[in-house]
């Protein structure tokens, strides 16, 4: 099984047609693959964007200063298509790829991109995340004692959003908890959580801790639990997870 | 009024001490060639608000990073510091004071600083560290904290397109920060690729009205 694309494909199919979408980095950019053909999923960029088509191949450019320097000097101001395959020195996304857009794309300043995310009008943000526990609280942007990040957009993305979707593995590399009574980590946002969505199972907060509404094929809800740090509910009926190999 | 000057002259009047915001995201859309000059002129002890402190950290793209490699700042206001060991090591020497803020909070506070508000109250950081110390207030039922507004001494910000004036234009998604931090200094520095005579760009393209601008360096490299 690849765990970061099972992740990505199960979560895809909670997004409807039509919906306004901020995907995080990590697992939650590739949602955007799994999104079915003929569904029409509006994606948020928070560096001030509406519309990406996908990351474009510039890889050997940015390894290269000679080139990068070349390249920056012949794809900027009003020279290049912002549809086409060659780029532009200003248009990235969020994870500092260069990009191409979609016919009907918008781009905005950061006033207008955080109104969007704080103000209630993305239908769903997808995040990814360290800790989730069974108030819907969710830790994802810094490890105490380590390299310093910061929150960037995260915590007005948790905030704001209709809908909030973690994509996280289930346990740690080295098999500890990540879903846990309590997060021990700083918080992002507090019950923020709308789903959870690991390699083993979805995980729904419906304001009375977690319930699990889908598992990965032969789980059991035994094992899940003994992988879990706090006690999970299942719904009537679990349905059974894609799995992505 | 011509505000065209070169970049030593524009940068030479920044004092050292001084608050400074920086335009752009993640070293792009970022006034490079006046942040080097900065560095350059050894401007020390400053204050820097900006979106980040990464170096574009998919390319050459040095953002920000540069003022770090010379000890020039005492404090950052920023969102994101992604991962750069330079941040890390001097908040740890604890030659760094580092606040670090929601994005979405940042631009407000600096639009807020812009517009004469006197803060605002947002849900964003409620129940976390960034609560700490600040008003808590329920209205309508829902949490909030009291977040207060940023004024600079300067802006540097980075246009593609201004003409002599400092009536600016933006491509695609370099525009980030540049617009709303130019409304919110004592002096703002705009650094265009390219300057162009009044009239040249129609009034309802402008995106920055050249009244927030006192001086316009051109530079036509990005800078690396």
């Amino acid at each position: 099984m690849d765990v970061r694309k099972t992740i990505a494909k199960n979560i895809a199919k909670m997004l409807k047609d039509g919906d306004f979408v901020n995907l995080g980095i990590g697992i939650p950019t590739l949602v955007g693959n799994y999104i079915p053909e003929g569904m029409e999923v509006e994606f948020h960029g928070e560096n001030g964007f509406v519309g990406q088509n996908r990351e474009l191949d510039c890889k050997d450019v940015q390894t290269d200063p000679v080139f990068f320097r070349q390249w920056l000097d012949t794809h900027g101001g009003e020279q290049t298509d912002c549809y086409g395959e060659e780029g532009h020195r200003d248009l990235i996304n969020a994870g500092g790829f260069y990009i191409n857009l979609l016919p009907g794309s918008a781009c905005f300043d950061t006033s207008i991109s955080f109104i969007m995310a704080r103000g209630g009008h993305l239908d769903a943000t997808v995040l990814g995340g360290l800790q989730v526990d069974r108030h819907g609280n969710l830790a994802n942007w810094k490890v105490p004692g380590k390299k310093i990040n910061g929150m960037g957009g995260a915590m007005d993305l948790a905030c704001g959003a209709k809908k909030v979707i973690v994509a996280m593995e289930h346990c740690t590399k080295d098999g500890q908890f990540k879903i846990l009574d309590d997060c021990t980590m700083p918080l992002t946002a507090v019950g923020c959580v709308d789903a959870l969505v690991t390699e083993l199972c979805v995980i729904e907060f419906r304001g009375n801790g977690p319930v699990v509404t889908a598992m990965a094929p032969g789980m059991t809800p035994e094992e899940l639990q003994a992988k879990t740090g706090t006690k999970l509910e299942f719904a009537e009926t679990i349905e059974i997870m894609d799995i992505v190999d | 009024m011509n505000k065209v000057t070169t970049i030593e002259e524009a940068i030479s009047r920044i004092k050292p001490g001084s608050s400074i915001m920086i335009g752009g995201f993640g070293g792009f859309g970022i006034p490079g060639n006046l942040v080097n000059e900065v560095a350059r002129q050894n401007i020390g002890d400053l204050t820097i608000i900006a979106e980040d402190f990464s170096d574009g950290y998919k390319s050459y793209l040095k953002g920000n990073t540069v003022l770090l490699e010379k000890h020039l700042v005492k404090k950052a206001i920023i969102s994101f510091a992604g991962g750069q060991p330079r941040v890390t090591q001097q908040v740890f020497d604890g030659t760094l004071d580092l606040e670090l803020v929601p994005q979405g909070t940042l631009i407000e506070r600096i639009r807020a600083g812009a517009g004469g508000i006197g803060g605002f109250y947002t849900p964003v950081g409620v129940g976390t560290v960034v609560a700490e110390g600040k008003e808590t207030r329920e209205i309508d039922g829902k949490l909030y904290l009291l977040e207060k507004p940023l004024w600079a001494n300067v802006a540097l910000v980075k246009a593609y397109k201004a003409d002599t004036k400092g009536n600016a234009i933006f491509k695609y998604n370099s525009i980030s920060f540049n617009p709303v931090m130019a409304m919110a200094a004592d002096l703002v520095i705009l650094e265009a690729e390219e300057v162009v005579e009044p009239g040249e760009i129609e009034p309802d393209r402008v995106q920055l009205p050249g009244v927030f601008v006192d001086l316009v360096v051109e530079q036509k490299q990005v800078a690396l």
